[in-house]
């Protein structure tokens, strides 16, 4: 065992070398650091009817009681009371101590990190209005801070912190820029001093969806905005939000809201992916302690859906019947509910909308982390089950998402399980179908399929189903 | 002086004053003391999105509406929430003490069968609650002994209030009261106190989604 790795055949990861009671002390500091009004209303409210569990798609998955959303909270509520609670002082004259032991922060890493995507359902299932998830995230902050945490999710941050990415350095990312650029004969402006519009981008598509990456270019060239990539600023997954290091979480947010006033930007862009929808749109303010009012932050989507209604972005009718997978972090939690809808009647496909689905759906189960955490595989795949069907009963030609971590997700799934379906990418419809005067994207060489897209399923190619609108019809010029 | 006046007298007003004391400040630390961030650009209205989910969450979750679990919880919930209130409020015996000890109130006490009625859908609603917290394995799970402790004071307070409706007995008129000072003195160091903090968890939470252009 090392410093930072833990044992093998134990059912939680510790890191860093640190005596038992500092984790202790640490997580319940952590736990409570931020703590304000709101906080303190969720932690005073709850009557215990246990209606959260019936919103957990962990929970209705297995049947298991100790996926119950509050549960998951359980040991920072009980030491909550007694050291930080309104009448703490009066158990501490009772001589009434904080129950929390390292054993109980041991057996509960699985429940904060393995099954807590963050969602938000059970937020909407409890009757006190409690947001469970916010105090999951807390709660993780007081993990990060004992150093108990998935040992894969905190390589991941390592790297962050380490080489700007967990895609790489800045480096790596110039490297990978050009080779897209040559790859699909798409000018990428890279490092502009100074540029209207920053975009930002997910380790993901840097790593898998090249193709994605040259969609989402070609989109904002058509739009005409004067944009660029940065990279010492590109990315834009916050592994600080997901593991609860704070610090980290705030550096990412203040390095890109910081570039784009240095290069002039008046808008930043977030791509497809819903974590960083949270962390940039609604958190950036906490880390200024005031409004960004300067700089608009945008989703892609809703760029994309504005352009639409605007009528400076027309797409070729795919004609076929789709679902579409509500990322949570953009729609529960992100507000942007409507825009993938608008894109989706902008290709002209016939939504067949889940059950549930918009503000009620069902997480990818993969969110908040959960997808680099190895050892919640199994559940994930259990969780996925209610996806499925939710899918399979609409019947649908397409499958649909909006998310990179969602689209990864429900791909590995779908792999796993042999699922007839394929997932594919909002952006990329819309990449491969706009009307557009812009010179179509080069197929890439060496017989090489375009990374991400037309990726099948084993199980969808043995059915002939799930072909990928974006690459049955390449974008045509008007 | 005599054990009932002892009850009626100065540890009433103990039990009533530490109520207050401690209720109100156990509130003003959750409102005023911790960190306030600064939030983000609206999207929405925070006030409008407060509102609706202060309203909108007195009903179980559009989504649970064919779960029975949930609608059992809530007919229960307000059973026992209703039939108490009305006991509280407009019992005879109740609206006679905050009369003379409290305030004049406004309205008449509701007759002998009103009383029996609210008294059985109060039982109904609590007895069949608190069941469920050993029966139910996800409420078992997360029950604290709290829980178990403040219903079984609510219990045992509204079980004697009964037993001294008939004001026949000074020994159990002031069993009943000397019952609810101890509950009053319990209520704001315990989960009673959800009685005033729902509308702050509810309001937060809504105001978070509606700044967001969402719904919670």
């Amino acid at each position: 065992m090392t410093s930072d790795t833990t044992e093998k055949h134990r059912n939680f990861d510790k890191q860093r070398d640190l005596p038992d009671e500092v984790r202790v002390e640490n997580a319940m500091a952590g736990f409570i650091a931020e703590f304000g009004p709101r906080a303190q209303s969720w932690m005073n409210a709850c009557v215990r009817c246990g209606l959260c569990a019936e919103a957990c798609h962990f929970y209705l998955a297995t049947g298991e009681e100790k996926y119950t959303p509050i549960h998951k909270i359980k040991p920072f509520e009980d030491a909550y009371a007694l050291t930080h609670g309104p009448f703490s002082w009066l158990h501490g004259l009772l001589g009434r101590k904080p129950k929390l032991t390292i054993e109980e922060l041991e057996e509960w890493e699985e429940l904060i990190y393995d099954s807590c995507n963050m969602c938000g359902r059970c937020t909407l299932a409890c009757p006190m209005g409690i947001d469970i998830a916010s105090l999951v995230k807390d709660a993780r902050r007081g993990m990060y801070a004992a150093g108990l945490l998935p040992d894969r999710l905190a390589r991941i941050v390592r790297n962050a912190e380490k080489q700007h990415s967990p895609f790489g350095s800045p480096e790596d990312f110039r490297k990978t820029i050009k080779e897209i650029e040559k790859e699909y004969g798409i000018p990428l402006p890279l490092d502009k001093p100074k540029a209207d519009v920053l975009m930002t981008i997910t380790p993901e598509a840097l790593e898998n969806r090249h193709f994605g990456v040259a969609s989402m270019a070609r989109v904002l060239h058509h739009l005409g905005y004067d944009w660029t990539f940065c990279s010492d600023a590109f990315e834009a997954t916050n592994f600080g939000y997901l593991s609860g290091n704070m610090e980290l979480q705030g550096a990412l947010t203040v390095r890109l809201i910081d570039k784009a006033r240095e290069i002039g930007a008046s808008m930043l862009i977030v791509p497809e992916c819903g974590h960083a929808w949270g962390a940039t749109r609604w958190e950036a303010a906490k880390w200024y302690g005031a409004p960004v009012d300067d700089i608009k932050i945008r989703h892609i989507v809703e760029v994309l859906a504005d352009a639409v209604e605007d009528g400076k972005l027309e797409c070729r009718p795919v004609g076929e019947s789709a679902t579409f997978h509500d990322p949570c972090q953009q729609i529960r939690r992100g507000g942007l509910e409507e825009k993938p809808r608008i894109l989706m009647r902008a290709l002209g496909m016939e939504l067949r909308e889940m059950d549930p689905h918009g503000l009620d759906a069902f997480c990818c189960g993969g969110g908040g982390g959960v997808l680099a955490n190895e050892r919640a595989g199994p559940l994930r795949l259990k969780a996925f089950e209610l996806k499925k069907r939710a899918v399979e009963e609409t019947g649908a030609d397409h499958f649909v998402t909006s998310c990179n971590i969602c689209e990864m997700t429900l791909g590995r799934d779908i792999e796993a399980t042999g699922f007839g379906k394929q997932i594919e990418s909002l952006i990329d419809l819309i990449g491969a179908n706009m009307i557009t005067d812009q010179p179509p994207l080069k197929a890439p060489g060496s017989g090489a399929k375009p990374k991400g897209v037309g990726k099948r399923a084993a199980g969808a190619k043995k059915a002939g189903k799930g072909r990928s609108a974006a690459r049955r019809k390449p974008a045509a010029k008007k | 002086m005599t054990l009932l006046e002892l009850l009626e007298g100065p540890l009433w007003i103990a039990s009533a004053s530490i109520f207050v004391a401690f209720a109100a400040f156990r509130l003003i630390v959750i409102l005023f003391t911790g960190r306030r961030e600064a939030e983000a650009r609206p999207a929405g209205s925070p006030f409008l999105g407060a509102l609706r989910t202060i309203l909108g969450h007195f009903l179980p979750w559009r989504r649970l509406l064919g779960n029975g679990k949930a609608w059992f919880v809530t007919i229960a919930g307000y059973s026992f929430h209703i039939g108490l209130f009305v006991l509280l409020l407009f019992a005879a015996p109740h609206v006679e003490f905050i009369r003379e000890k409290i305030v004049n109130l406004p309205w008449d006490p509701i007759p002998r069968w009103g009383f029996i009625l609210s008294a059985q859908f109060a039982f109904a609603g609590l007895i069949t609650l608190w069941l469920r917290r050993f029966v139910d394995p996800v409420v078992r799970l997360i029950s604290r002994p709290d829980d178990h402790v403040a219903a079984g004071l609510t219990f045992i307070v509204m079980l004697t209030g009964c037993m001294a409706l008939g004001e026949q007995s000074a020994f159990l008129r002031g069993l009943h009261l000397g019952l609810v000072e101890l509950w009053l003195i319990y209520f704001p160091f315990s989960s009673l106190m959800h009685t005033f903090t729902w509308p702050f968890s509810r309001g937060f939470t809504g105001a978070m989604a509606g700044r967001r252009g969402t719904r919670a």
